[in-house]
């Protein structure tokens, strides 16, 4: 049943594969051209398994200690995870002990996955789930791993490469922009982010900004409704 | 920072990032339908957040003496790349490579 459920899942991953080896070996390369040792990146792969918010930490961890603002911040920028899972309250019933596990590796990838495939009738869902899960968590723990290893073997002139950062966010940014007609949520995150930034400064602005995005999207929704 | 304030800083993410992921099926264990409101903020929150993300990147370049030049010759350079080729990791990689080579040959 395992066997069945592994061979059926490995197909869909391999587009994962791709693109989390080379999105997870940047992302272990930068940490260690910042000088962390290769056991950040692999651990924090593995458990916060995030990939933009890992990139996030980084930073987090070069700046002043602040727990609270990083929970936070965390919270607005996994938000969308909360939709995942709303999405995902009837798929993952009657799953056994996998259920934990298919909820904390529930990434935007895997999401994809397993809301969109169904697995052939005679493959255990459930299993067929989890092999989903895991394998696309292993290739961005492997891909971590290896880029922060490679860190330690290859030396060039790193300066400008925690662009590969805002690279990935702009690249996001557009994909989502072409899956929509509604382009009012993307402006509204650019605007209030930009707004704060010139009023509070570098440092402060990320909870004003996130609030502000807040606000407004209520606001919005509020006039929806009157209408 | 030391170890110790690392280590409290990566487990509030950890936490932040569980939270995200548990609260729906811990609020509504089987058959419970959300609020409007929170499945309304999930369908949004996605797109404004991305844009966040990308200032967030920005905040240091923005009070730079050259103001986000080379930034904004990096994300135009992806923008037009990734319209061409609509290829993820070709633009990112693209993009990336372009800012390395701007801010270690042509702004120095």
């Amino acid at each position: 049943m395992k066997i069945k459920a592994f061979k059926a899942a490995l197909p869909h991953t391999i587009p994962i594969a791709i693109g989390f080896l080379f999105l997870g070996m940047s992302y272990g390369f930068y940490m260690r051209s910042n000088g962390f040792s290769f056991v950040y990146p692999m651990l924090m792969s593995m458990f916060i398994f995030a990939g933009s918010m890992e990139f996030v930490t980084v930073n987090l961890l070069m700046s002043a200690f602040n727990p609270v603002a990083a929970f936070f911040l965390t919270l607005m920028v996994n938000a969308r995870h909360l939709f995942y899972g709303i999405s995902m309250l009837d798929k993952y019933k009657n799953v056994g002990w996998k259920k934990p596990y298919l909820i904390f590796g529930l990434c935007d990838e895997s999401f994809t996955i397993n809301c969109s495939v169904t697995p052939p009738p005679d493959v255990d869902k459930g299993w067929f789930m989890f092999f989903v899960t895991l394998l696309n968590q292993s290739y961005w723990v492997i891909g971590a791993t290896l880029g922060a290893l490679l860190g330690y073997i290859i030396h060039f002139n790193t300066k400008g490469i925690e662009f590969v950062m805002t690279a990935l966010f702009v690249v996001m940014f557009i994909n989502q922009w072409e899956e929509t007609k509604e382009h009012k949520s993307a402006l509204i995150g650019l605007g209030a982010s930009v707004f704060c930034l010139l009023l509070f400064g570098s440092s402060n602005f990320i909870i004003p900004a996130m609030a502000l995005i807040i606000l407004m999207f209520t606001l919005i929704r509020d006039r929806k409704e009157a209408k | 920072m030391t170890v110790t304030q690392q280590i409290i800083t990566i487990a509030a993410v950890v936490l932040g990032t569980m939270v995200t992921r548990f609260l729906p099926f811990l609020v509504f264990p089987e058959g419970k339908t959300p609020p409007k409101f929170i499945t309304y903020l999930g369908t949004v929150l996605p797109y404004a957040v991305i844009g966040l993300l990308v200032i967030y990147c920005l905040k240091d370049a923005v009070f730079s003496s050259l103001h986000c030049l080379p930034e904004l010759i990096a994300i135009t350079f992806i923008v037009v790349l990734h319209k061409w080729k609509k290829n993820t990791l070709l633009s990112i990689a693209g993009g990336t490579i372009l800012y390395m080579f701007l801010v270690q040959v042509v702004f120095v």
